[in-house]
């Protein structure tokens, strides 16, 4: 049994070790917003936060999340009650599709929480792991820094 | 007013909050997962399909061509690409086999269970070496031999476009199970009637049979415009053999080396022009790859055809151009349609004709470029809306191309600088709508329903794949109406739901069908004004209003047909006449340094200004354009499928290489609105146009950087390297 930590709450995972912790919060905690894009690490889309860093969903076994803290989108705001992350993306045009964005967004809340300077470059540079093909990336620059000044 | 401002989009909270259900996320009880079982040769002849004796078989539901019970071929153009290969296959990954399993891994274990022998039969891979045409156009106006007659100079070029991967970043997932007799299909798509239509002739069922919901979709750039047909087949024969539902979820190599993509271009130019730089004749010709089968490769010929001779008045142009089969997959839509292929060429070849005339491109761009009152290659009039030279004053003046040219000469001059700058230039015109008579063909329905709550829905069959479609209709409805955009919703795209208004591609979402959204509302307000006497103007107002219109029903339709503007004229037969009815336009300027050590290029600014008439939406607008001039960017300098064998050998996004945060350059975005007379508010085409140009801006700025004409993309560094040794 592996015990864990998502989104605040105890959850424990019984079955194969190194199935992909995805996987995991999607089939096994019906945390369906979570995507996978690619399944190689390479596009970002399943990014959840791991004690407060971001990885790659797809390409972490559960076992490494032992005892971990695991946030997701599901841990920011609801629709009726946007945080103010999400509140800067849908003012300043940061999704569109919305495939990339779950990944988009917890990508984006570790850079606010890391102390780093919020700018242009900080940002583009924290997103670079992430893919979309839809934006352009300069509406999600700006919603992020929008959100940034919110605080 | 609603329309001109920045609505939020509808869709924004479920998806930024991870509840957006795209298929994966859709909870189906009892839903099997299906596999594809595909061709490993490019051609040949199936000998035999053997299923490893050592395999539980008994769980699986396996389906082959002999268990489909109509027509074995996905309905489009033509109808000659099979659901399942059935003795012959002509393609790498062509489907030949399908598997459904209970779980997951074990149906993809199953699939290698699968031994496939084939004879195999010669391919061809080069489509200037391929015997089959699928397609072909000739455009004509004027006398060609009189205008290279009056010719001073003829300058020849020959452009070559790769394909391009849509990497929509969900990748296809369709989902098929049977209800009450009825054939549900549920997934990633962007043209609901399509699937419908196909499904027809596989399982020989009515219509009233079928019912297409299109979930949450991440994402389509016309990647889901024809291929799900495809999964959609494959997945509902499956839920059908098994008796329960079954989802075909793709993974990225499957999507890569399996689906549509864009399709190869090679375009020669001889163009004729005085010595002052006035164009006086065009011959082009146009060639393009179109795979294995027919699908939409007549109609993106047919666009890429009439955007060759680009948005420049020339007395005499021959455009011929055909689309050929190769033993690839079939290639596809792909946002702009053929236009990007074509526009590359005829932009580019500027710059070979500015030095050959020692006249530079902007100055030879504005001598040619359409005005009000300018006539097409097709002999079409631009009678209204016409902002290409605003477009490109515009880009030209915010971009400072003409004193940072001179600046970079100067840079470049300095062999001491570590790298070169240059700045580029392009500018085009896109037509909206489908082609010619397609529209007509089309004959498209929308409408908006009134319940007798008071609720107001908007009834459409084109589907928010990204692009605003839901906020954009809600805000064409509202001031159609002139009531709160709060009051209307957008009806979810089912057939069972909503009338046909035609596929969601061709840039004919807000201009077309939005357009129709306009007139179904305004019949309502009329309704308002006969039957209660006025526009309800509150809440309450509105419900007694509902209950007054719908006198005991639950709900009252308003449903209106697209008429053709009395104005229109096209002749297929001749290919002469308003090829559309009204052309967006973009100029563009591109920006960029190349490390004189690595060839890297680096784009540091992107000026651009569009005229799409009016932007509904000018936030959501501004997506569009950005987002679009950066898959461009990325076919100018990143994309290209590498195929061996007939077969894309790098189908993942590792080695597929789409533009990062890090590759995208700021952009200066200027909307232009010269409003178009038939569209809602003046509103024109935006989704495919901010595609067309930044590959021939991107060539144009290493040009001037380098001094190296590029005829091909991606620019990489490599292509860079050799273009200087």
């Amino acid at each position: 049994m592996i015990t864990l930590t998502v989104n605040g709450r105890k959850q424990s995972f019984h079955g194969a070790p190194f199935k992909r912790l995805i996987d995991v919060l999607r089939e096994n905690f019906a945390l369906t917003g979570t995507k996978e894009g690619c399944g190689e690490g390479e596009c970002g889309a399943c990014t959840v936060l791991l004690d407060g860093e971001p990885v790659n969903s797809c390409l972490i076994p559960v076992c490494q999340a032992e005892g971990r803290a695991v946030e997701t989108v599901e841990s920011l705001g609801a629709p009726e009650k946007l945080s103010k992350l999400q509140a800067g993306f849908l003012a300043c045009g940061g999704a569109q599709c919305g495939i990339c964005t779950p990944g988009m967004l917890m990508t984006a809340r570790a850079h606010l929480k890391s102390g780093v300077r919020v700018d242009e470059t900080s940002v583009r540079e924290a997103l670079s792991g992430n893919l979309c093909r839809c934006t352009g990336y300069q509406d999600i620059v700006k919603s992020v820094i929008t959100a940034a000044k919110k605080k | 007013m609603s329309v001109g401002k920045n609505e939020p989009r509808r869709d924004g909270p479920a998806k930024l909050t991870g509840r957006a259900l795209y298929l994966d996320d859709v909870p189906i009880p009892g839903c099997w997962h299906g596999v594809t079982v595909r061709s490993s040769v490019p051609h040949g002849k199936i000998k035999s399909i053997r299923y490893d004796p050592g395999f539980a078989w008994d769980e699986c539901v396996v389906v082959t061509a002999k268990d489909i019970p109509g027509k074995n071929v996905v309905a489009l153009i033509e109808s000659d690409q099979p659901l399942l290969a059935d003795g012959i296959v002509r393609h790498r990954e062509e489907a030949i086999v399908l598997i459904a399993h209970a779980d997951r891994a074990t149906a993809y274990e199953a699939a290698k269970r699968v031994t496939i022998e084939y004879e195999p039969l010669p391919p061809v891979f080069d489509m200037e070496k391929s015997d089959k045409t699928f397609k072909s156009f000739l455009i004509e106006r004027g006398d060609l031999d009189a205008g290279f007659s009056a010719a001073d100079v003829v300058v020849e070029g020959e452009y070559r476009t790769p394909s391009q991967e849509q990497a929509y970043i969900e990748n296809n997932a369709i989902a098929a199970y049977e209800e009450n007799g009825i054939l549900i299909i549920t997934g990633s798509l962007q043209c609901p009637y399509y699937v419908l239509k196909a499904m027809k002739q596989i399982f020989n069922r009515d219509e009233s049979k079928i019912r297409v919901i299109q979930t949450v979709t991440g994402g389509g750039f016309g990647g889901k415009e024809e291929y799900p047909s495809m999964i959609a087949g494959h997945a509902a024969l499956l839920a059908l053999k098994a008796g329960r539902p079954v989802k075909i979820v793709y993974d990225r190599h499957e999507d890569m080396a399996a689906t549509t993509k864009r399709h190869p271009a090679i375009v020669r130019h001889r163009t004729g022009l005085t010595k002052d730089g006035t164009l006086v004749a065009q011959d082009i010709e146009v060639v393009m790859d179109g795979g294995a089968y027919a699908t939409l490769s007549a109609v993106v010929l047919s666009r890429g055809t009439l955007h060759a001779a680009g948005a420049y008045e020339c007395q005499n142009v021959r455009v011929r151009s055909k689309v050929v089969m190769t033993h690839t997959p079939p290639n596809g839509a792909f946002r702009g349609f053929g236009a990007p292929q074509t526009l590359f060429a005829v932009e580019l070849h500027w710059e070979k004709i500015a030095d050959q005339l020692k006249i530079d491109s902007l100055t030879l761009r504005r001598r040619n470029i359409f005005k009000l009152g300018s006539t097409t290659a097709t002999g079409q009039r631009l009678l209204e809306s016409v902002g290409a030279e605003e477009c490109l004053q515009r880009t030209v003046k915010k971009s400072q191309y003409v004193s940072k040219r001179k600046a970079y000469d100067r840079w470049n001059k300095n062999p001491r600088n570590p790298t070169w700058k240059g700045i580029g230039l392009s500018v085009c015109h896109h037509g909206a709508g489908f082609t010619g008579s397609g529209e007509v063909y089309l004959a498209s329905r929308a409408g908006i329903a009134l319940t007798r709550s008071g609720e107001l829905i908007v009834l459409a069959a084109s589907t928010e794949i990204g692009q605003g479609t839901n906020t954009m209709f809600a805000q064409v409805a509202a001031d159609a109406l002139g009531a709160p955009v709060s009051w209307f919703s957008v009806e979810t795209p089912d057939t069972h739901k909503v009338p046909d208004s035609g596929p969601t591609v061709a840039s004919r979402t807000c201009m077309v069908v939005g357009g129709l959204v306009s007139r179904a509302t305004q019949e309502l307000k009329r309704a308002f004004e006969a039957e209660y006497g006025r526009v309800p103007q509150t809440p309450a107002d509105l419900k007694k209003a509902a209950a007054a219109l719908c006198a005991g029903a639950p709900a009252r339709r308003f449903e209106v047909s697209y008429e053709k503007p009395p104005e229109v004229a096209w002749d297929d037969a001749t290919y002469r006449g308003d090829a559309y009815g009204v052309y967006s336009y973009a100029a563009i300027v591109v920006d960029l340094e190349i490390d004189k050590l690595t060839y890297e290029v680096r784009v540091r600014k992107v000026t651009t200004a569009q005229d799409i008439g009016k932007a509904i939406n000018p936030l959501l607008a501004k997506g569009q354009i950005i987002g679009g001039s950066t898959q461009g960017l990325g076919w100018a300098l990143l994309e290209e499928p590498i195929f061996k064998d007939g077969v894309m050998v790098n189908s993942q996004l590792t080695n597929y290489v789409i533009p990062t945060s890090l590759d995208t350059p700021p952009f200066d975005v200027i909307l232009v609105e010269k409003p178009y007379s038939r569209g809602p508010f003046g509103a024109k085409g935006v989704g495919e146009l901010p595609m067309d140009i930044p590959g021939p801006a991107v060539a144009a700025a290493i040009k001037h950087a380098t001094g190296r004409l590029i005829a091909t993309l991606p620019q990489t560094p490599e292509r860079i390297a050799s273009s200087l040794t």
